[in-house]
């Protein structure tokens, strides 16, 4: 009787104390996200920021359906797009109407935007999982997009619509027209949404979508539809995705096609699974990096997208869970204490693999150059290291680094599953699951 | 009129046909291997660049063979080296390879070759009009074109139906593990069909880019429209993507050559309305929406017939 009593406390102990880590974490992203533009105030750092934070709800409202629920999209940037237009419509409406509807609010707007084009076109899309939903999805993505196009009126043709952000009310005397109270407004979204959709993932309804994803047809037998499961997971996704899209349109002024095609979709999946579907913070993590690579990759080379579609399927094809998977991997030889028995196979394998990449890099970067402009005298700067494009010293050398760094590389990722498979044997033994 | 609908049905069988060559691919690795092959168009668009590019170098004859044979070797190269080791992580991973893959082989091609379109022109040899109908010239390429459509279609069936090959592709169909279960090798199968299946995409490239535009992104445009028709005629059903590929193709070009909209049927709309998406929607023409009619053909058979005109399994 005094040891269940014990163990009841304890218990409860524990989940206080997980409680209080918890909601400390969520205080500390919090500070984080107040505190970061003090520190980096240049204005290209405010833009950054505020990007990153749009694609973070934006991949977050994704990864309700992908990592949550299981349903690969292929358009999801449909909802982020008439999330857009519809807050830039109900802007200038109230604009010019002058209802009292102060900016804070109309991410809302977008929002709702979204969720009510997923309950329409939902029903019928969720019936099925898997391949024929992904199909589906892509339809629908180009339904909408090339519509887009043709109702002029709502969509505004190519140039799209634009709006004034510091037309509506003020309240509390802020205008929304420097990008440092736009940040503020992105912040605090981003952390309400992120909030809200990780507090969805801990509801039942939340459980359900993972059982759905796990099993569906065991889904059924304990009397629960996975189609409204998987319609009510979209309708949320969509809803989300309203938000960014809203957030989008205030950061730019402007909605235009290009909110719900394809591209858009493609980036929001990508920024997903890079980071990682199977966790919570992965589309976080994702969102960041691919944001940031963007960004920071356009002015250096005019080949960016592709360098998107190896690091895509490199992730696809050698660690599925993503960054965030890679990370938590970790985990349990953090706790067994044997994470010191791998990191010297990660260092021998740093150099062979650092040249591989090098290598690749250059041959992209030198093939793009030579045949965009096919002339004489064009350097390719990597590393501080000029290389001339048309020198057959260039092609030897990246050559020599993609194969040869790949044959070296390979021995040393051999030697670091050895190394692997030792600690997470280790960590197994002492009872830490790995 | 009736100028406008021999035409038209004309070009409407041949974008069939080129529809079929690719979806009889995407069909047959889907229903076989599970996969939807995302970068089916991009074979196709590898396809019309390699005979662009051999036809600069060695003519296009020899390139209307060597050209499919190259993209069918990518493609076997795909599913031995990226599909069956990511098989193990699921269909979903599967999908996403191949969707990574036609984004990869998009960003290579507008390296290589640039964004603009590139100058593939028909063969001098066929440069010419077949026959004159009502006043137009129909261009014998186009004909050269239906031809070797049709005879791949020939081919196709008669392997599918009367070899040993195609009995066991057929067999793989529908009960993949039994077909392993009796000795065949499964994987060298799978090899074989995606290698087939991509080199009859490639052959569908290299015979319409002179005829359509040889751009970096033709794939892009048309690998929606392929999944709408292997979805619209149920999925793993040949005669099924038969039938929407020649539906599709037809419906799609006689948009096109139409150019009515509800104005100039009803006469205009009363100026006082002022824009909307009445207008929008009063003004537009049949050609304008043309791109979008697929989609909508996608809705509309997922509400009324969710296997597709001949599938079997609920879509």
């Amino acid at each position: 009787m005094t040891s269940t009593a014990a163990s009841a406390s304890d218990i409860a102990a524990k989940s206080s104390g997980q409680n209080l880590r918890f909601y400390g974490l969520w205080v500390i992203a919090a500070i984080a996200l107040v505190v970061l533009p003090l520190i980096f105030s240049s204005g290209g750092s405010l833009t950054s920021f505020s990007l990153i934070g749009i694609a973070i709800i934006f991949a977050l409202s994704y990864n309700i359906l992908l990592g949550e629920t299981g349903l690969l999209s292929f358009g999801h940037a449909v909802y982020y797009g008439l999330g857009g237009f519809a807050a830039v419509h109900v802007m200038n409406a109230v604009a010019a109407r002058g209802w009292p509807i102060p900016l804070p609010l109309i991410p809302l707007v977008g929002g709702i935007g979204g969720l009510v084009f997923a309950l329409l076109i939902g029903w019928v899309m969720t019936r099925r999982a898997g391949t024929v939903f992904a199909m589906i999805s892509l339809g629908i993505g180009e339904l909408v997009g090339s519509s887009s196009l043709i109702l002029r009126s709502v969509f505004g043709g190519e140039s799209g619509i634009s709006t004034d952000r510091t037309a509506l009310p003020h309240i509390f005397g802020w205008t929304f027209g420097p990008q440092i109270q736009v940040y503020y407004l992105i912040a605090f979204w981003v952390l309400v949404s992120a909030m809200a959709m990780y507090a969805l993932t801990r509801t039942p309804l939340g459980r359900i979508c993972n059982a759905v994803r796990d099993n569906p047809g065991r889904v059924e037998f304990i009397g629960y539809d996975p189609h409204v499961v998987r319609y009510l997971a979209y309708s949320f996704a969509g809803f989300f995705a309203g938000i960014a899209g809203g957030l989008a349109a205030i950061n730019f002024e402007i909605a235009n096609s290009a909110y719900l095609g394809a591209v858009q979709s493609g980036m929001v999946l990508f920024a997903t699974f890079i980071g990682g579907a199977s966790y919570f913070f992965g589309p976080i993590l994702g969102a960041i990096l691919v944001t940031y690579l963007q960004l920071g990759l356009t002015s250096l080379t005019s080949v960016w997208q592709l360098y998107f579609g190896i690091i895509f399927i490199g992730i696809v094809m050698f660690a599925p869970g993503g960054i965030a998977g890679l990370l938590m991997m970790h985990r349990p030889l953090i706790r067994a204490g044997t994470l010191g028995m791998v990191i010297p196979s990660y260092l021998v394998a740093a150099l062979p693999t650092l040249a591989l990449a090098c290598g690749v890099i250059l041959s992209i970067e030198t093939v793009a150059r030579y045949t965009v402009t096919g002339g004489e005298g064009n350097i390719v700067k990597l590393l501080g290291i000029p290389f001339n494009t048309t020198a057959p010293a260039t092609w030897g050398i990246a050559a020599v680094l993609v194969v040869g760094g790949f044959i070296v590389a390979r021995i040393t990722w051999r030697r670091i599953a050895e190394a692997w498979d030792r600690a997470a044997s280790i960590a197994r033994d002492r009872g830490y699951l790995a | 009129m009736l100028e406008l609908i021999v035409i038209s049905t004309l070009n409407g069988v041949l974008f069939g046909m080129l529809l079929f060559l690719l979806s009889s691919g995407l069909t047959v690795i889907f229903s076989m291997m599970g996969v939807l092959n995302f970068a089916h168009a991009s074979f196709y668009m590898l396809g019309a660049f390699f005979g662009y590019q051999l036809t600069k170098w060695i003519g296009f004859w020899p390139a209307l063979v060597l050209a499919p044979l190259l993209v069918g070797a990518v493609g076997m190269a795909v599913e031995r080296y990226g599909l069956r080791n990511t098989h193990k992580h699921g269909h979903v991973a599967e999908l996403l390879l191949t969707f990574g893959l036609a984004f990869a082989i998009e960003e290579i091609v507008s390296m290589i070759w640039g964004k603009s379109p590139v100058d593939y022109r028909v063969p001098a040899a066929l440069d010419f009009p077949a026959f004159t109908i009502f006043s137009t010239n129909y261009p014998a390429y186009k004909i050269f074109m239906l031809a070797i459509s049709v005879l791949i279609f020939v081919a196709l069936l008669i392997a599918l139906k009367r070899t040993r090959v195609g009995l066991i592709v057929q067999a793989a169909l529908t009960h993949p593990h039994m077909v392993g279960h009796l000795g065949h090798n499964v994987g060298q199968v799978f090899m074989l069909v995606f290698g087939v299946g991509s080199a009859l995409a490639g052959l569908a490239g290299v015979i319409a880019g002179p005829a359509l535009v040889t751009q970096s992104d033709m794939a892009a445009l048309l690998g929606p429209i392929l999944f709408v028709v292997i979805v619209f005629g149920g999925l793993g059903s040949l005669p099924g993507a038969f039938i929407a590929s020649l539906f599709i193709g037809l419906v799609q070009t006689f948009a096109v050559a139409l150019n009515g909209s509800l104005a100039s049927t009803f006469g205009p709309l009363d100026p006082s309305i002022g824009p909307s998406v009445l207008t929008d929607i009063w003004n537009v023409t049949i050609a304008q929406i043309a791109p979008v009619l697929p989609y909508v053909l996608l809705v509309v058979i997922l509400i009324v017939r969710p296997m597709g005109l001949l599938g079997t399994r609920e879509t």
